[in-house]
């Protein structure tokens, strides 16, 4: 579905210096410094995919979603989406994707959702049927059916973003770009957008490309990451090897009768310790989670035990922190 | 032009939101260009006349540059206030539309309290044909009609020109006001009574003349202007936009190549 070879992109950025002086200067004589956005990037997908494309802020996420979705031309490098080149066909292009910029707004502020929905099925030249029909089933699983007629300004963020996402698949595009899709909503928001993206892509086969911060959407939804930074691919593969690589720490809590002393385990590093309650980390790797109970079984009175895997959260944060970025 | 009128119907319904904000904002724009219209009044009322072009003869050249600046800022108003576009990010959305640039620019807004200004307009156009001694016909009128069309292409040529130059920098549109504001302040007299040099710039580089001062000898009867010069000379304003447009195009690439 989508091919990228070697894409490279590199912005000349207006170098400022602080002071009156400095600016002054800068009006007639600027200095650019080169900001390498791109370099090299490779990957491809496959139709039906749903991809995190992650990496922390300034990392080039945008810069490739840009190329992507034919807003920007790169210096050079390939890219082939459905047999279009994003940049060259725009207008013919863009029929067959959607885009939601979380932060930016795509309906019309002042009238009802339906009128900008309307619009839009315009601007597509959506078929009069196959619009009826998506509206009905966005309405449906979006549950939509309440705020449809009232103006987006007064929506909450919520709302507005299951509008937002039902706006960008009227049209009913194969491809839908994500950008940062649950940013600012509630919990409640959250699970929703997820369980929707989820079914998208199910029943109707929507391949989706999403950039977030939040791991908790990557976790529930991307079965690929792609990890972006400085503009250079730093990972491409399944959660489960992310898991498998970094995913060895557990979190073991212990409740058990009163004990006076700390509980000393080799090879474990204790977390936090009261009379009562004790937390270690243990690598999984180097040390059998049996054994570590079994030898606290016979020192202390076991009430409670609890074993986690470390959040998908952390391991990105060891990937960041491996790649220095 | 389908999907413009879309654009158009639903940019009516936003502002039909804000009603009181509409009335006053177009009684404004009907009161504004009165002061204007004061102004040459008792110039004239103090000189008589100007380099031989009377009052109901001006009138009648304020009448059509202000009708096509009316005009043209509710139909071109999206690239008049293009910045905010640029800046917001929201030209990005543009391009993921499967439309061109151009209509969803200028569909991006409209503003409708202009037409309180097109209403002063045409108000002085009347008052100004009905009070000319030149005798009328088909080909005058259908010259008056084209010095307007002619009009609001080339405003629109230079909201588009001011557009662009956004792509590049967002300070510094002040600049674009001389041609938009200053245009519309020089046009609405009789290009001959100023220096030979700005006469020149406003026939040949942004064709104002083309709009008020050589058809308007046609219509008026002076001169040796013949019906065919003056019948071709709103078409050269028109043809005004074709650079503009060009111009827009080179900006749009370069802003999908640099992102800024």
């Amino acid at each position: 579905m989508i091919t990228i070879q070697g894409l490279n992109k590199t912005f000349h950025v207006a170098k400022r210096n602080a002071g009156v002086g400095q600016a002054f200067k800068s009006l007639f004589r600027r200095e650019y410094t080169a900001v390498e956005a791109l370099q090299d990037i490779s990957f491809s997908i496959r139709p039906g995919e749903i991809v995190g494309y992650i990496g922390p802020n300034g990392a080039g996420k945008s810069t490739t979603i840009k190329v992507m979705s034919g807003i920007l031309v790169p210096d050079s490098g390939t890219c082939s989406i459905m047999g279009y080149t994003p940049w060259k066909d725009r207008t013919q292009y863009v029929k067959n994707i959607g885009v939601v910029f979380g932060q930016r707004s795509q309906l019309w502020w002042d009238v009802p959702v339906l009128d900008s929905f309307e619009l839009l099925r315009d601007i597509y030249k959506v078929p009069e049927r196959e619009y009826r029909d998506n509206l009905e089933l966005l309405t449906e699983t979006l549950e939509l059916k309440e705020i449809i007629q009232m103006p987006v300004r007064q929506l909450s963020l919520g709302q507005r973003m299951r509008c937002e996402i039902a706006a960008s698949l009227l049209h009913s595009p194969s491809l839908l770009f994500l950008d940062e899709p649950t940013i600012g909503l509630d919990a409640v928001s959250k699970i929703a957008v997820r369980r929707f993206i989820r079914t998208i892509n199910e029943e109707k086969g929507v391949t989706v490309i999403l950039t977030t911060h939040d791991m908790n959407d990557i976790e529930a939804l991307a079965q690929r990451i792609i990890l972006i930074g400085k503009g250079r691919l730093l990972f491409d593969g399944g959660i489960d090897r992310i898991r498998s690589r970094f995913g060895t720490h557990k979190t073991l809590t212990v409740v058990y009768r009163h004990h006076a002393q700390p509980l000393k385990v080799p090879g474990a590093e204790l977390l936090s310790w009261s009379p009562e309650r004790a937390v270690w980390r243990i690598d999984t790797a180097s040390l059998n989670i049996s054994e570590v109970l079994l030898q606290l079984s016979g020192r202390v009175e076991l009430l409670d035990v609890e074993i986690e895997s470390q959040p998908i959260e952390e391991m990105i944060v060891q990937l960041y922190k491996e790649h220095q970025i | 032009m389908v999907l413009f009128w879309k654009y158009v119907a639903i940019l009516f319904k936003s502002q039909m939101q804000y009603r009181t904000s509409f009335w006053l904002l177009t009684l404004g724009q009907f009161l504004v260009p009165f002061s204007a219209f004061a102004g040459l009044y008792f110039m004239f009322e103090r000189f008589g006349q100007i380099r031989g072009w009377a009052f109901d003869e001006v009138a009648l050249c304020f009448a059509v540059i202000h009708m096509a600046f009316a005009v043209s800022e509710c139909f071109a108003r999206g690239f008049d206030s293009f910045s905010t576009l640029v800046a917001g990010g929201d030209f990005d959305r543009l391009l993921v539309r499967p439309r061109g640039t151009i209509v969803q620019v200028l569909g991006s807004k409209f503003e409708f309290s202009r037409i309180g200004r097109l209403v002063q307009s045409t108000l002085v156009l009347a008052w100004a044909v009905s009070r000319l001694s030149a005798e009328w016909s088909v080909l005058k009128a259908l010259v008056l009609v084209l010095m307007i069309v002619s009009g609001v292409f080339i405003f629109s040529g230079i909201f588009m020109l001011a557009a662009t130059m956004c792509f590049w920098t967002i300070q510094g549109l002040e600049i674009a006001n001389i041609f938009t504001d200053g245009g519309r302040e020089m046009a609405q007299y009789p290009l001959n009574i100023y220096k030979k040099w700005v006469t020149r710039f406003f026939t040949f580089v942004i064709p104002f003349g083309c709009v008020n001062y050589i058809p308007l000898l046609y219509i008026l009867d002076k001169g040796n202007g013949n019906g065919l010069m003056s019948l071709l000379s709103p078409l050269a304003g028109i043809a005004f936009i074709i650079p503009c447009l060009l111009v827009w195009r080179l900006g749009v690439r370069h802003y999908r190549s640099t992102g800024s």
